[in-house]
């Protein structure tokens, strides 16, 4: 398996048919581990990094080895395929920005992805469409299983699986659901559901994680507590407030067909029709737009358009895969050009 | 001085009203000045919320100063990162951790999965630990042949860990 045939393919949180798709867009379940009797991957030298990089490269290869993954070095890897790795959430921005050995493992589904050298020394994670928290964490707990094999974890009885971060530790697990929430946007309703979210002691963050901006109307959600609480546990309570996310967002979106048709349709079609005409067009501008036609899709306002193409949108359009379709680095102005014609492409416009 | 009300205990409460510009002083004993509805504001010396805030301040001194002797960070340091240098630092600073896990995860007690594994031998892998840091050590300053034996103990105790 090539990192460009992975890079070019789909990408199976942004497939449509999962559970709930038309507002949860993908589960995912992450899993940190140590080895046992080394230091933390913060103070490895040069040479015990290496040395670690190349040990657990042969324990997972072997370990997964029915699951068909690839290995793949970040150390020398150009900067563009590091972007595209990371849009597609693949790793991690840290894997992405750190220095020295490092990689990691995909399988050609792009459901599993595991980390070496991370923040800590394994960071394994498994996508699911739509919906799915028991299953993405069966899917992980046998992965974890599988890599336990080869690799003696650090663990304590007291403090469960010890993490180089303290707000890790104990299941090491962090679940999260990527959510599409435009209808609470608009009728200004998405404060109120962080507030109460933050309540159950859940985080919120935007499309790509810690401190990014929540574009595109996408929010993820995942647990904080990982100590004290079992892994069924936590996603039981995740499992309790998603559904009544859905639920409102439902709610919203029938306040908004109802009581300002006209101005969501607005909204809506602008959205199209700029997306079906712009000639340059900026990433941002793009996620905004995108947001507003899956909304007018789901709501069976924007008819004859494909779900798949603007989910997939989301992905294709970002900086780090506009340049690595064209196969060059590209300045801001001419990713902005590309990108406008691709969405022309992509959409069947011209 | 006795207490002005009942005349019988010692007076500890010394007021001084001013009541339509007429200074007024009186002398009250804790029960009376309770039953007279006097608020009792605690006597705070000066000098022991000093030395209070100074200890304080030596603790959060002193707990900063902390140093795994495995991997050689202090508390500071990993206040500064965010990140622990390594298992052992959990009992290192398990003092000012404990804060730190009751306001994130508010318990103390891991109850999730357990490894198949006997990784949890924190004895033995510290004791890796420990020969990691001499190898480095040993490398560093050019003592190779040490370097060689303790690679091999190394390895030999790590077979043994996963035999086990």
């Amino acid at each position: 398996m090539k990192l460009d045939d992975l890079i070019v393919g789909p990408s199976p949180w942004l497939q449509p048919g999962g559970p709930q798709s038309d507002i949860i867009l993908s589960t995912r379940v992450r899993l940190a581990r140590n080895v046992a009797g080394r230091p933390f991957s913060s103070r490895l030298t040069p040479e015990q990094r290496e040395e670690l990089e190349a040990w657990l490269k042969k324990a997972i290869l072997k370990s997964l080895e029915p699951k068909g993954v690839a290995w793949f070095e970040l150390e020398g890897m150009p900067d563009i395929d590091r972007r595209c790795l990371v849009e597609r959430h693949l790793i991690s921005r840290e894997l992405a920005g750190g220095e020295g050995h490092r990689g990691v493992a995909i399988d050609p589904s792009q459901r599993i992805a595991v980390m070496a050298n991370e923040e800590d020394h394994i960071r394994l994670q498994v996508y699911s469409p739509g919906l799915q928290l028991d299953e993405t964490w069966r899917d992980a707990d046998e992965v974890d299983d599988r890599i336990e094999h080869e690799v003696t974890y650090t663990f304590s009885p007291k403090l469960g699986y010890l993490t180089a971060c303290p707000t890790n530790v104990g299941t090491g697990m962090r679940a999260s659901v990527m959510l599409h929430l435009p209808g609470l946007v608009l009728t200004k309703q998405i404060e109120k559901v962080f507030r109460a979210v933050a309540r159950m002691r859940l985080a919120v963050r935007g499309l790509y994680g810690e401190g990014t901006q929540a574009t595109g109307d996408i929010y993820q959600i995942s647990n904080q507590v990982s100590l004290g609480r079992s892994e069924q546990d936590i996603l039981k309570t995740l499992g309790a407030v998603i559904p009544q996310i859905i639920a409102y967002e439902r709610q919203a979106r029938d306040v908004l067909a109802t009581e300002s048709p006209k101005y969501l349709d607005d909204r809506i079609f602008r959205a199209w029709g700029l997306l079906t005409h712009a000639r340059t067009i900026s990433s941002e501008e793009t996620l905004t737009l995108l947001s507003a036609a899956r909304l007018g899709i789901h709501m069976a306002r924007l008819k004859g358009v494909d779900i798949g193409a603007i989910n997939e949108l989301f992905l294709l359009t970002r900086p780090g895969h506009i340049q690595k379709m064209r196969g060059a680095e590209l300045s801001e102005a001419e990713r902005d050009i590309a990108r406008a014609e691709y969405i022309r492409k992509r959409l069947g416009a011209t | 001085m006795l207490c002005q009300r009942c005349k019988k205990q010692q007076a500890t409460i010394h007021l001084t009203e001013i009541l339509q510009n007429e200074k007024r002083e009186r002398h009250l004993c804790e029960d009376c000045a309770r039953e007279e509805g006097v608020a009792i504001k605690a006597q705070v010396n000066l000098q022991d919320i000093l030395s209070g805030m100074l200890e304080a301040h030596q603790e959060a001194g002193k707990e900063a100063q902390l140093t795994c002797p495995d991997c050689g960070i202090t508390y500071a340091e990993f206040r500064n990162q965010g990140r622990l240098g390594c298992p052992h630092d959990y009992e290192v600073f398990a003092g000012p951790l404990g804060e730190v896990f009751e306001k994130v995860h508010g318990a103390a007690q891991h109850v999730g999965k357990l490894p198949h594994r006997a990784g949890a031998d924190s004895h033995a892998q510290r004791e890796l630990l420990q020969l990691r840091r001499q190898l480095q050590e040993a490398i560093e300053s050019e003592h190779y042949e040490e370097a060689a034996r303790l690679r091999d103990l190394i390895r030999d105790k790590e077979t043994a860990g996963e035999t086990r």
